[in-house]
């Protein structure tokens, strides 16, 4: 029963689950979860540009989500709007400015469904290097700034003061956003990707007690939504992102059972 | 000189401005190894914003800072844990650095809270969280340790002993030590060098000078003066009923 095609969707779902678990920890610890929609909305902007240009999707994607994220930081210093309106602002000028760009490409058939809600069936083996070399680069770099970004997390000015440098692990946090929504656009599409972040990390918050153990259990959600949700696409011809997502949503309220800290006494 | 090789931090008539209001302004101190300077000072007279200009948390400061160290132990007057976060008082103590597990429950148990080792940050008190962090602080062996009202919601006891311990600390790592407090009495009696502010320096010099100084009253009124001097002078002077310091 296993296709070709179908080994592929698996290896790349994985191989972007293994990414998706630590940096969706970071999404929901320093409440980035908007900031990453920011970044995939500007994604379509990307992939038109990429189709424009006859240039790799990948790339091109994550060149378009750092320049996003660049005009953020920048529009924050600059203005006195608060941060939600400002990502709303470009998240939903890069998507219009992206589907405008689209209008203009005739020539060219579009499949805005799989842009939307990706299409993992359509991953090539080209698709999976990037994938899965992307991915390892992404993973060691987080390893490699974890400890000031985790401090500057809990508390800027602790990291700062003890000399761990968090301006610079928050840029490259960053950038390392904009390296897995270019990567992983085509499996889950650009709508569906903060999905993949926020949701088995929510999971994980729900139930572990220590930081290490929340990174593994989301990984270990995700890679869970990733098979159950492809097997699920292919019993019932369902659209594959989607699928991911709703297994994903079903693990989380699993999770509601075993919620690990009491929360009666905060808020 | 060898006093130079010494000094672990230096302010040179430092200040911040923001939004065209100076917080502090001139400010101009030095910690060296093994010595306590103590900030002292009014509400809202910059000691906390002194602290963090010396840390090099600010960066477009007035004037300049020398930091001769990178081993940096920092306790700060507030801190908002995120209860997104899982976090144990354990992963908290290696926040800034990897320690192992002897290190940690020294510190630990050195403040007394060892046996919160495993709780989760969010379900401890005011003062049981004080001094996680200060024992975070001291556990790395910082050569530049900076508090900034370390003791707050401490017990009475638990705060005698806690100073002690920071004293301590100070003659066993012969770490410097910045310290900020209101409490005249307790810190008083360890300080090499007090330092009061009021915005800029308002006067400066060993606890007994302060003490004497008239701008100091002029801030803390007569009796903090006398608080100060009892502890440096404790048989050459007796006090009047008006709280004049009369020398034997």
């Amino acid at each position: 029963m296993f296709d070709d095609f179908f080994i592929r969707a698996l290896v790349a779902g994985i191989g972007v689950a293994f990414v998706t678990g630590p940096l969706g920890c970071f999404v929901i610890w320093r409440r980035l979860s908007y900031f990453g929609d920011t970044l995939a909305h500007s994604a379509l902007l990307g992939v038109t540009l990429a189709f424009t240009m006859e240039f790799n999707i990948a790339i091109s994607v994550f060149v378009i989500s750092s320049i996003i994220a660049l005009i953020l930081i920048q529009l924050q210093k600059k203005t006195n709007l608060p941060g939600d309106a400002l990502l709303g602002l470009l998240a939903h000028s890069s998507l219009a400015v992206g589907l405008v760009v689209i209008g203009f490409l005739t020539f060219i058939r579009f499949d805005i469904m799989g842009l939307l809600f990706g299409d993992i069936l359509a991953v090539s083996v080209n698709d999976l290097l990037i994938i899965w070399i992307g991915g390892a680069f992404i993973l060691l770099t987080l390893k490699f700034i974890w400890k000031p970004l985790f401090a500057s997390t809990v508390n800027y000015e602790l990291a700062e003061a003890e000399g761990l440098n968090p301006d610079r692990a928050k840029a490259i946090f960053t950038i390392l956003m904009a390296a897995i929504i270019a990567i992983s656009i085509k499996m889950v599409g650009l709508l569906l990707i903060t999905g993949m972040l926020i949701i088995p990390a929510a999971m994980a918050r729900n139930l572990s007690s220590s930081p290490q153990s929340m990174v593994i259990y989301s990984i270990i959600g995700g890679l869970l939504s990733v098979i159950i949700g492809l097997f699920t696409s292919l019993e019932f011809n369902t659209s594959s992102g989607p699928s991911i997502i709703t297994a994903a949503l079903l693990l989380f309220i699993l999770s509601l059972f075993k919620i690990k800290q009491s929360i009666k006494l905060k808020n | 000189m060898s006093t130079d090789q010494n000094i672990l931090v230096k302010l040179n008539d430092a200040g911040l401005q923001l939004n065209n209001k100076w917080l502090v302004k001139g400010v101009s101190l030095q910690v060296e190894k093994g010595k306590i300077v103590t900030l002292i000072g009014p509400n809202g007279s910059g000691k906390s914003t002194t602290a963090k200009i010396a840390l090099g948390i600010y960066k477009k400061i007035d004037g300049s800072v020398e930091k001769y160290t990178n081993k940096v132990g920092y306790v700060p007057q507030k801190i908002s844990i995120d209860w997104t976060l899982p976090l144990r008082v354990n992963d908290f103590m290696m926040l800034t650095e990897s320690l192992n597990k002897d290190t940690i429950d020294e510190a630990l148990s050195l403040t007394g809270v060892i046996h919160l080792k495993d709780k989760n940050l969010g379900d401890l008190s005011g003062g049981e969280f004080q001094r996680v962090l200060l024992a975070r602080a001291i556990s790395k062996k910082p050569d530049l340790l900076v508090l900034d009202e370390p003791v707050q919601g401490v017990d009475f006891t638990g705060e005698i002993a806690l100073y002690e311990l920071i004293k301590k600390i100070s003659d066993e790592l012969s770490c410097g030590i910045l310290l900020i407090s209101h409490d005249l009495h307790t810190v008083m009696s360890a300080t090499d060098h007090v330092v009061c502010l009021n915005g800029h320096v308002c006067c400066s010099g060993s606890p007994m000078d302060v003490a004497k100084n008239n701008e100091y009253k002029a801030l803390f009124g007569e009796q903090a003066s006398q608080i100060l001097s009892r502890y440096e002078h404790k048989h050459d002077h007796i006090h009047t009923d008006e709280g004049e310091i009369k020398k034997n």
